[in-house]
């Protein structure tokens, strides 16, 4: 469990070292996560030494957004007039988003997800 | 009352360390999964959402402010960035089939990517928004680091992009599957690419609950819609404008 640790977080410094070195327009973590997948290419075996680490914290992503959600609708309490335009314009283009997206893939092989559950 | 003075002074020095906001992040989170659970489960019923409205509860009622909250969940909110990097071992499972599938993948990419600016964009213009609060909102869809450093490049207000990152993820989450049973789009990695796309890490959050496999699509769509709309956004958002007048 701290190896997996350990190794999720050298990859994370090497996404941060390797963006801010190169100015790439992407937050360190995900770069981090591009090289967790060309390691986890080349090295399988890497795989069983993370896993159980990857497990319990996306089993649990949902609680990681709740400090910064909190700030946010402090800080929105505070808001901006126009709440109208932005509510209905968010709410609008992220079910077209979804659509477009879903709808392109519908063909897409898988195991279909049961209705219930999803 | 001398018992109640010396609640107070207990709650002072509680207060004054990160205990408190990190024991309180942790349980409203639990309280929420909670409420989730009696809800059986209904989308609409979001974790995050619930655990926000508790924390925010107790905030305002305590008249705790938020710096000293964040002293404590803070170190929940550190964990967002080895969870990132975690994406990578779902996302290597589903490798074979990102392969295979290399071609759909990318045309929904890039059609979902150009759907998420170009619509918030058009759909507030319309709304009689100006030109800072179209730059504010454009990349809304996309993880809020990037979105605030698109929002930044394109002389939008940074802060007011991150709330509307969360409300879109939030949103997303909780409507996602209605709208993928009304269209009969059934496939777990439709359904997770869409998520993750549209509604970034807190679709992901959602798409885990339900599948590894609609985790994994999520996460790798939520990577890919992050770098495509920094490359994107910054002329696409004037073009749309300019045409718009």
């Amino acid at each position: 469990m701290l190896a997996a640790f350990a190794v999720l977080l050298l990859f994370q410094c090497l996404g941060e070292g390797v963006v801010f070195l190169l100015r790439l327009p992407l937050p360190g973590p995900v770069a981090g996560m591009l090289f967790l997948v060309a390691a986890l290419i080349v090295f399988p075996r890497l795989q069983l030494l993370v896993e159980q680490a990857v497990n319990a914290l996306l089993a649990h992503l949902s609680l990681l957004f709740v400090p910064t959600g909190v700030g946010i609708v402090v800080a929105a309490a505070s808001g901006s007039g126009h709440w109208l335009a932005i509510v209905a314009s968010v709410i609008v283009s992220t079910l077209l988003a979804l659509a477009v997206t879903g709808l392109l893939l519908r063909g897409m092989k898988g195991e279909p997800t049961r209705d219930s559950d999803a | 009352m001398p018992e109640f003075a010396e609640l107070r002074q207990f709650w002072v020095y509680l207060a004054a360390s990160p205990l408190l906001g990190l024991t309180m992040t942790l349980c409203a989170y639990l309280a929420a999964q909670r409420i989730c659970a009696w809800c059986k489960g209904a989308p609409v019923a979001n974790p995050v959402a619930i655990a926000i409205a508790i924390v925010v509860g107790i905030l305002s009622l305590s008249g705790m402010s938020y710096e000293r909250y964040f002293a404590g969940a803070q170190f929940v909110h550190f964990l967002l960035g080895p969870a990132t990097v975690a994406l990578a071992v779902p996302l290597v499972r589903q490798l074979p089939r990102l392969r295979r599938h290399w071609l759909p993948l990318t045309t929904a990419l890039l059609a979902g990517c150009v759907t998420a600016i170009v619509s918030v964009v058009v759909a507030a213009r319309l709304l009689g928004a100006g030109p800072e609060l179209l730059a504010t909102l454009a990349p809304k869809s996309v993880t809020s680091p990037i979105a605030m450093a698109v929002a930044e490049r394109l002389g939008g207000i940074p802060a007011l992009t991150a709330a509307l990152v969360i409300g879109t993820g939030i949103f997303g989450a909780m409507f996602a599957t209605y709208l993928f049973h009304l269209l009969r789009i059934r496939s777990d990695a439709a359904r997770g690419f869409a998520m993750g796309l549209a509604a970034h890490g807190i679709g992901t959050a959602r798409a885990f609950q339900l599948s590894a496999e609609m985790g994994a699509f999520a996460g790798l769509a939520m990577g890919l819609n992050g770098a495509l709309t920094a490359l994107l956004a910054p002329w696409l958002v004037p073009l749309v404008t300019g045409w718009m007048g």
